[in-house]
C-alpha cells in the first residue's frame, strides 16, 4: 500500500489539510502537495486507464513528464481533461475523476482491449479497416471516433480568465533549479536584464532531493540565499508556475503562466501566455529519468526511481512500503537511501551491470540492502498494483529464478536531459555514448537574427548530470549568455558536491533476450500504449526512419513528446534496424513542452472582443432599431431592418419597394474614402484606375474601375475631383484598408518620384446615401444647399451645410433612383441620420439596408466587387470596356488585359439572366453545355454570379458569366440545380430597370 | 517569428506587426513588354534556400514599405534598407558574403 | 466579472473631442516644419517622439507624417494656417479629429495594461515619457505615447473605439497586475 509517512516532507504544510475528492471519494491532503502525491497518501496507486488497452496505470513520475496520472479535473464551467495530476497542486475542495473508463476505474468495458492486444499491434487500425470501402465510412469511422480521443471535452463555456503578456528581455533562463539559478546570477550580476521562469511552485529543482551540497551548505541552503540574491537585483525578474513552453526563431519563447489553479477564487486571470523576447535564452530544463523496459513495467506501482524519491523526500508519501528497486545506474541507489532513511523496506536493488561497486552503491550495502547484479525484472506481478516481481539473468531471456514480494517497483535507465526547448528552434544534438543521451551540440545552437547562437544549455539539460559539473557548466552558461549580450560577466559558480557515481550501462530491454510473448508486455510509451514489440513490428514492416516509426506505432506522440518514451524507443528501433541509436535520430521535438490551455492561447480575444468589429457613428441606432446585420469585413451592416413581426425577406422587399417610390437611407459610412493629394495626383489615379481620372473637372465625380497587376478587377468606386491637386477616391466597404494599402505599395515601391500624399479618411466621414424620388425634398428640407438638377446635376458633388452640418454632397446613383450621397464629420455623422429621418417622416422615409442596396443595383445591372467578381474575372468580361481607357500609355493591369487569354473572345461574359417561370435562380449555378470534360462531368458554359427576386418586377432577376453572352440574347440556356433537374433562363440584358436612366436623371 | 528592424523608424518590429511582400527588386514590366518578360514578372518567383531579398511593410507602425536580405535557411538577417533601392545596400552584400564568401547580387529580375 | 473589493489595476478613460491634424510631407522640411510648430507651439518631433506643450503638441507618425494634437475649436483655424504657409510645398493638411478616438490609461499598473495587448517594447528602459509608438494593440494598429506622470494616451481609428475600450478595459480587471514593470513606471 501507498501511505503518508508519520515525519517528513519538505514542501506540505501539515498543519494545513485539505480535502479533496476523487471519483466522488473524499480524500485529504496537506497545502504543498501535488494531486499525484495526494492520491498516494491515500493509498490510490491505480488512478487511470491508458489510452489504447485501457491499463490500469498509477502515476510512475512526479513532474511534467508525467504520462499516465491524466485526470479530469473541476467540474461544470471549471472542468478540463487530461490534468496531469503529478502538476495539480492540491487546493482545498479540488475535485477529479479518472478518464478512460467505462463504468469505473475499477471496472472498465474497455480493458477487453488489453486481452486484444495480441491482435491490435502497430499499424492494426491502417491495415484491417481498408475493406470493405463502403464500410469505413458507416461502420469503422462512427465505431472509432467513439473510442478517440483521451478526457472528454468540457461542455460549458470556461468560466476563467485568461491573458497574454509581452516582455522584452536581454536573458530568459527556463528553469528553476540550481542550474537556472546559478546562470541568473552569474547574468544578473554582470546587468543583464533577466528573466527567469520556472514550471512549479518551487525553487531549486531536484538538488535538495538527491542531498547536494552546494558551498558546503544543503542544497536548500543555498538556494534560499540564491533566490535573495536574485529578488534584491532590479535587473531580475522571477516567476515561479510559469513553464517555457516553446523557443522560436529571433529570440521568441511562449511562457506559460498558471496564476490561479491552486487557489481558484483568486480574482485575475488564471493563466497567462508570455510571449517573450529574449536576445538570449539559457535552458536549464534538467534531465528526465528513464524507465527500463521490463515486462509489466506499466503495473500501477512501478515508478521512476527519482520519483520515488521525490515523493518520500518532498511529500514524505510512501509509494509503498517495500520498494524493489531496479537500475542500470548508481543514481538509483540515492532512492534505496531515501526509503530506507524514511524507514521503509527495500527487499533488493536489482542491478542489471555485472559490477556495482561506486560509492552510492556500497553505501546501500552498508545499510544492509540485499544488491543483486547481473539481474532484471523478468515479471510484474498484480494487475492493479504491484505485488511482486519475479526476478532472472539480466542478459536472459526471461526465467524466473526468484520472486520478491513487493509493493512498488523504482526503476532507473539513466536520465536523459530535457533538451526540448534547445531542439525547437533547430538547435542540434550530440549522441554521447558513454552516458547513453543526446545532449545538446554547441557547436549546432539555434541562430538569431544576427546569424549568431542564442540559446545555451546548462546544468544537466546540457548533459552536465553530476552536481558539481551541473553547477560549474550553469556558471559556464551564464557568463557566456552575458559575453553575447556585450557583459563582461565572472563564470565562477558555487561549488557543489554530491556522492561520485560509478558509469552506467544502457539497458535498452530487459531481460536482454527476452522472447515475443515479454517483448508485448514491455512499453516505451505509456501514454500512447507502444510497446517494444510494436517498434520492433514497425522495423520489420520497413518503417526505417524514425519519423514514419512514430506515425505509425504513435511512439512518443500526443502530450509526451518523446519525453519518457523517446530513448528507449529509437534504441529498440535502432537494434532492430542493425544501426546505431545516432544513425537513427530523434523525432521532431516540437512546442508546446506540454499543453497549453486553449484559453492561455486565445488570451483576451473571446466573447464581445473576440475580434474587432468596426461601429459607424450610426451603429448604436441600427442596433436600437431591430437592424438585422451582416458581416461586411469587420463591419456589421444592417442587412435590413424587419418591423415587428415582419420577416427578413419581407423587410427586403418593403425597403426596395419604399426608396423606389419615396426616399430610402442608406448607412454608406463604410464605403472607404481615400484622399489622393499632390501635384501629381491625377497622374498617380491614371495609373491604378482603368480610366482617365486626370480629366476629370473639379467638381465632378466618375465611375472608376482598380485592378491588379494581374488584369483582374480589384475595387471600383466613384471618383470626385476636389481641386486640382486632390481627389476623393471612393472604395467598397471591404477593401477600404486592402485599397489604401495598395495606393501606397505603388507610391512607395514603384513611382516614388510622384509627388502624391494618400491620407485615408475612410472613419473622419459618416456617408448617408438618399435615395429615391423624394430625396431631393427630404435634402431640401434640412436647408442650406441648393440641390436642384442645375446647381447639381448627375456625378457632379457639392459642398455645404446641411440642417447645420457641413457636408459634401455627391450626386452618384447605385439604385438608378435620384440619390444624393451624403458625407458629414464622422461625430455629426448620427445627428444627420436622426434630421434625416425627421425631416423625411412624412414623406416615408425608411432606412434600408445592404439586400436591398443588393437588390436595387441588380435591377440595374450594375456589377458588385465579389458577386460578379472572384478574383478571375477583368472589367471586359463585364462589359466595363467603356471604363478601361484605349489612351493612356499605361495603368496597372492594362498588359495583363492584352494575355492571349484575357482576350480570348471564349471569356465568359456578363449577362442579364432571367427565368422562363419568374423564378428565382440559385446563386453560383453553373451553365450547362454539351459534352463531358476528360473527367466526365457536364461542359459548362456560365455561372450565374447575382440572383434576387425583384420586387420591382416580380419576379425573379438574375446576372451571370457565359461564354459568348452578350451575342446570344434571348437564348434559354439550361442551369444545374442541385435538387431537381436543370432550371433553363433566358439571356437578356443585365439592365432590368429604367434602361434608359430616366429616374435618376431628375 | 521574425524581427526586422524598420529602415525608417528604426522599430526592431515583431513579425505579427509587419505584412510580407515577397520577392524585392522586381523591374516592372508594363505596356511593350513582350510575352516571356511579362510571365516572368508576373508570375516567377525565387524560392532559394539560403539569402533572399524581400519585401516587407511596417504595416502597424510607420506604414513603409522596406527591403530586407534574409537567409531562409538560418533566418539570419543581413540588413534592411529603404524600398526605394535599385540595388542592396555594400554593407549587405559584405555581410552577406561574410557568411557566404564569394556571393554576389544577381541583379533585379 | 469585477469583483468590488479588488480594483482594477489601471484606469481607462475615453478623451472628449481631441483636435487632430495630419500632416503629409517631408518633415524635416524647413517650411513644413515652420508651419507644424507655428499651429502645434513645438519643435516637429524627431522620430518615435512626441512633444507637447500643454493642450497643443506633434507625434512622429513616419518619415512623411506628423499628427498634430490641439484643442478641438482651434482645428479650422490651424487648417487655414497651414494651408497658407504651406502653398507651393508638397504638403497635405487635412482634420481627422472624427476620425479617431484617444484613450487615457492610468494607474500604477498602465503599463502592464498595454504590455498584455502590444508585442512593442513598452518597458520603461525602451518606452519612456515623451516616446510614441504605432504599434498593434490586440487585433487593430494604435498609437501609443507616454507622457511625463506615467500616463499613457492612445489613439485608434473610431470605428474600433467601443472595442478598444472593451480591451482596455479587460486587460486592467482586478488582479491583473503582472508585477513585472515597477508600479508606476
Amino acid at each position: 500500500m501507498s501511505f503518508r509517512l508519520e515525519t517528513g516532507g519538505r514542501l506540505i504544510d501539515r498543519a494545513a489539510p485539505l480535502d479533496f475528492a476523487f471519483d466522488g471519494q473524499d480524500c485529504t491532503g496537506f497545502a504543498g502537495d501535488t494531486l499525484a502525491a495526494a492520491l498516494l497518501a491515500n493509498d490510490r496507486v491505480m488512478v487511470a486507464r491508458s489510452f489504447k488497452y485501457h491499463r490500469p496505470r498509477g502515476a510512475v513520475a512526479a513532474g511534467a513528464e508525467e504520462p499516465n496520472a491524466l485526470v479530469g479535473l473541476g467540474q461544470g464551467a471549471r472542468f478540463e481533461p487530461n490534468q496531469r495530476a503529478t502538476t495539480t497542486e492540491l487546493f482545498q475542495g479540488l475535485v477529479a475523476e479518472s478518464q478512460n473508463r467505462f463504468p469505473s476505474l475499477a471496472f472498465d468495458i474497455g480493458a477487453l482491449n488489453a486481452r486484444l492486444a495480441r491482435v491490435l499491434p502497430a499499424g492494426f487500425y491502417y491495415k484491417t479497416f481498408l475493406w470493405p470501402r463502403a464500410f469505413w465510412k458507416h461502420v469503422y469511422e462512427p465505431v472509432i471516433r467513439q473510442s478517440a480521443g483521451l478526457g472528454r471535452a468540457p461542455t460549458d463555456p470556461d468560466a476563467d480568465r485568461y491573458e497574454h503578456f509581452h516582455a522584452h528581455v536581454d536573458l530568459l533562463v527556463v528553469g528553476g533549479g540550481v542550474a537556472g539559478l546559478q546562470a541568473a546570477l552569474v547574468a544578473g550580476r554582470a546587468g543583464a536584464q533577466v528573466l527567469l521562469i520556472e514550471q512549479t511552485a518551487h525553487w531549486g529543482g531536484r538538488a535538495p532531493v538527491d542531498g547536494v551540497q552546494i558551498d558546503g551548505k544543503p542544497a536548500d541552503a543555498w538556494i534560499k540565499s540564491a533566490l535573495q540574491e536574485l529578488k534584491d537585483m532590479d535587473n531580475v525578474s522571477l516567476r515561479t508556475r510559469t513553464q517555457g513552453a516553446g523557443v522560436y526563431d529571433h529570440g521568441y519563447a511562449l511562457a506559460h503562466e498558471r496564476l490561479t489553479d491552486h487557489a481558484p477564487d483568486t480574482p485575475g486571470p488564471r493563466h497567462r501566455l508570455w510571449k517573450i523576447r529574449a536576445r538570449q535564452i539559457v535552458t536549464a530544463t534538467g534531465a528526465i529519468e528513464r524507465p527500463l523496459a521490463f515486462p509489466g513495467n506499466d503495473v500501477p506501482g512501478v515508478m521512476l526511481a527519482g520519483a520515488v524519491r521525490d515523493y518520500v523526500v518532498n511529500w514524505a508519501v510512501a509509494p509503498g512500503a517495500r520498494t524493489v528497486i531496479v537500475t542500470n545506474n548508481d543514481d538509483a541507489y540515492r532512492t534505496a537511501l531515501a526509503l530506507l532513511d524514511a524507514g521503509l523496506a527495500v527487499p533488493a536493488i536489482l542491478d542489471a551491470r555485472a559490477v556495482a561497486d561506486g560509492p552510492l552503491v556500497q553505501a546501500a550495502r552498508a545499510r544492509g540492502v540485499r544488491v543483486l547484479t547481473d539481474r532484471a525484472v523478468v515479471k510484474v506481478k498484480g494487475k492493479t498494483r504491484v505485488t511482486g516481481v519475479g526476478i532472472g539473468n539480466a542478459g536472459g531471456i526471461g526465467l524466473p529464478v526468484e520472486s520478491i514480494a513487493c509493493d512498488a517497483v523504482a526503476m532507473s535507465g539513466g536520465w536523459s536531459p530535457v533538451v526540448h526547448l534547445w531542439s525547437h528552434c533547430g538547435g542540434k544534438l550530440v549522441w554521447d555514448e558513454a552516458r547513453a543521451m543526446f545532449r545538446p551540440d554547441a557547436a549546432r545552437a539555434p541562430g538569431g537574427q544576427d546569424g549568431q547562437p542564442f540559446v545555451l544549455a546548462a546544468g544537466a539539460a546540457n548533459g552536465a548530470l553530476a552536481a558539481g559539473a551541473c553547477q560549474a557548466d550553469a556558471g559556464r552558461a551564464g557568463a557566456a549568455a552575458a559575453a553575447a549580450l556585450g557583459l563582461a560577466a565572472n563564470a565562477k559558480a558555487a561549488v557543489a558536491r554530491a556522492e561520485d557515481e560509478a558509469p552506467m550501462q544502457p539497458i535498452w530491454i530487459m531481460p536482454g533476450r527476452a522472447g515475443p510473448d515479454l517483448r508485448m508486455k514491455m512499453f516505451l510509451d505509456y501514454q500512447n500504449d507502444v510497446k517494444v514489440s510494436d517498434v520492433q513490428l514497425a522495423a520489420r514492416e520497413g518503417y526505417e526512419s524514425v519519423e514514419h516509426t512514430k506515425r505509425y506505432t504513435t511512439l512518443g506522440m500526443a502530450t509526451d513528446q518523446g519525453k519518457l518514451s523517446n530513448i528507449n524507443g529509437l534504441a529498440v528501433l535502432a537494434d532492430s534496424l542493425g544501426t546505431t541509436i545516432p544513425q537513427v535520430g530523434t523525432t521532431t521535438f516540437r512546442p508546446p513542452y506540454t499543453p497549453l490551455t486553449m484559453g492561455a492561447i486565445a488570451g483576451e480575444a473571446r466573447g464581445e472582443i473576440f475580434q474587432p468589429l468596426r461601429r459607424t457613428p450610426m451603429q448604436d441606432w441600427h442596433e436600437d432599431h431591430n437592424a438585422a446585420f451582416e458581416p461586411v469585413g469587420q463591419w456589421r451592416r444592417p442587412y435590413c431592418y424587419p418591423q415587428p413581426g415582419e420577416l427578413r425577406e419581407a423587410a427586403v422587399y418593403r425597403e426596395v419597394s419604399n426608396t423606389r417610390r419615396n426616399v430610402g437611407l442608406l448607412d454608406a459610412s463604410t464605403l472607404g474614402k481615400l484622399l489622393v493629394q499632390g501635384p501629381d495626383a491625377g497622374k498617380f489615379l491614371d495609373l491604378v484606375y482603368t480610366n482617365m481620372m486626370s480629366t476629370l473637372k473639379p467638381g465632378r465625380c466618375r465611375y472608376g474601375l482598380m485592378c491588379s497587376e494581374n488584369g483582374f478587377l480589384m475595387d471600383d468606386g466613384v471618383v470626385a475631383r476636389l481641386s486640382e491637386d486632390a481627389f476623393v477616391c471612393h472604395t467598397t466597404s471591404g477593401g477600404a484598408d486592402h485599397v489604401h494599402q495598395h495606393l501606397e505599395e505603388w507610391l512607395q515601391t514603384e513611382w516614388w518620384d510622384l509627388k502624391v500624399h494618400v491620407v485615408n479618411l475612410t472613419e473622419q466621414f459618416a456617408q448617408v446615401a438618399v435615395v429615391g424620388p423624394k430625396a431631393r425634398v427630404l435634402l431640401e428640407r434640412l436647408g442650406g444647399m441648393d440641390l436642384s438638377k442645375e446647381a447639381l446635376s448627375f456625378m457632379w458633388w457639392s459642398e455645404g451645410t446641411l440642417a447645420g452640418i457641413p457636408a459634401r454632397v455627391f450626386r452618384i446613383s447605385f439604385s438608378g433612383e435620384l440619390s444624393f450621397e451624403v458625407a458629414v464629420p464622422a461625430g455629426q455623422g448620427r445627428a444627420f441620420w436622426d434630421a434625416c429621418l425627421a425631416a423625411g417622416a412624412d414623406l416615408g422615409v425608411m432606412p434600408y439596408g445592404t439586400e436591398a442596396l443588393h437588390i436595387m443595383r441588380a435591377e440595374k445591372g450594375f456589377v458588385m466587387i465579389g458577386d460578379e467578381t472572384d478574383g478571375t474575372v477583368i472589367p471586359q468580361d463585364l462589359g466595363l470596356d467603356w471604363a478601361v481607357s484605349k489612351k493612356k500609355d499605361d495603368f496597372i493591369g492594362k498588359r495583363a488585359q492584352q494575355r492571349p487569354h484575357m482576350v480570348d473572345p471564349e471569356r465568359w461574359k456578363l449577362v442579364g439572366l432571367e427565368t422562363l417561370d419568374g423564378s428565382v435562380l440559385p446563386d453560383g449555378a453553373y451553365a450547362l453545355d454539351k459534352g463531358q470534360t476528360a473527367n466526365g462531368q457536364r461542359n459548362t458554359q456560365g455561372r450565374v454570379t447575382s440572383t434576387y427576386f425583384s420586387p420591382t418586377l416580380g419576379r425573379g432577376i438574375a446576372m451571370g458569366l457565359v461564354r459568348h453572352g452578350p451575342d446570344r440574347m434571348g437564348e434559354v440556356i439550361e442551369f444545374a440545380r442541385l435538387d431537381g433537374p436543370p432550371q433553363p433562363a433566358r439571356i437578356v440584358s443585365p439592365v432590368f430597370y429604367d434602361p434608359e436612366g430616366e429616374k435618376q436623371n431628375v | 517569428m521574425l524581427i526586422l528592424t524598420c529602415p525608417y523608424c528604426g522599430v526592431a518590429a515583431d513579425e505579427t506587426e509587419l505584412a510580407p511582400g515577397g520577392q524585392a527588386h522586381l523591374t516592372r514590366q508594363g505596356p511593350g513588354a513582350d510575352s516571356a518578360a511579362f510571365e516572368a514578372y508576373l508570375f516567377h518567383r525565387k524560392n532559394p534556400k539560403g539569402v533572399h531579398f524581400e519585401r516587407w511593410r511596417h504595416a502597424h507602425g510607420c506604414g513603409k514599405w522596406f527591403h530586407a536580405a534574409r537567409d531562409t535557411v538560418t533566418l539570419q538577417v543581413f540588413g534592411t534598407y529603404p524600398a526605394q533601392s535599385l540595388t542592396p545596400p555594400d554593407t549587405i552584400l559584405k555581410a552577406i558574403a561574410a557568411t557566404y564568401p564569394g556571393f554576389e547580387w544577381e541583379g533585379e529580375a | 466579472m469585477s469583483d468590488p473589493h479588488t480594483p482594477m489595476i489601471a484606469q481607462i478613460a475615453q478623451a472628449p473631442a481631441q483636435g487632430m491634424i495630419t500632416l503629409r510631407g517631408a518633415l524635416s522640411a524647413r517650411k513644413i516644419a515652420a508651419a507644424a510648430r507655428a499651429v502645434a507651439g513645438v519643435a516637429m518631433p524627431g522620430p518615435l517622439e512626441c512633444r507637447f506643450d500643454g493642450a497643443r503638441g506633434i507625434g512622429w507618425m513616419s518619415p512623411d507624417e506628423a499628427l498634430i494634437l490641439l484643442p478641438r475649436q482651434d482645428v479650422a483655424e490651424a487648417l487655414a494656417s497651414l494651408q497658407k504657409a504651406l502653398v507651393g510645398v508638397h504638403a497635405t493638411v487635412v482634420d481627422v479629429s472624427d476620425a479617431r478616438a484617444v484613450f487615457r490609461v492610468t494607474g500604477p499598473h498602465a503599463r502592464e495594461v498595454l504590455a498584455k495587448l502590444s508585442p512593442a517594447d513598452l518597458s520603461p528602459a525602451a518606452f519612456g515619457p515623451g516616446a510614441m509608438r504605432r504599434t498593434r494593440l490586440a487585433q487593430v494598429p494604435v498609437a501609443i505615447w507616454a507622457e511625463g506622470d506615467g500616463a499613457f494616451s492612445l489613439i485608434c481609428f473610431r470605428s474600433v473605439a467601443v472595442y478598444v475600450g472593451a480591451l482596455l478595459a479587460e486587460a486592467a480587471q482586478p488582479g491583473g497586475a503582472v508585477g513585472y514593470f515597477p508600479s508606476g513606471a
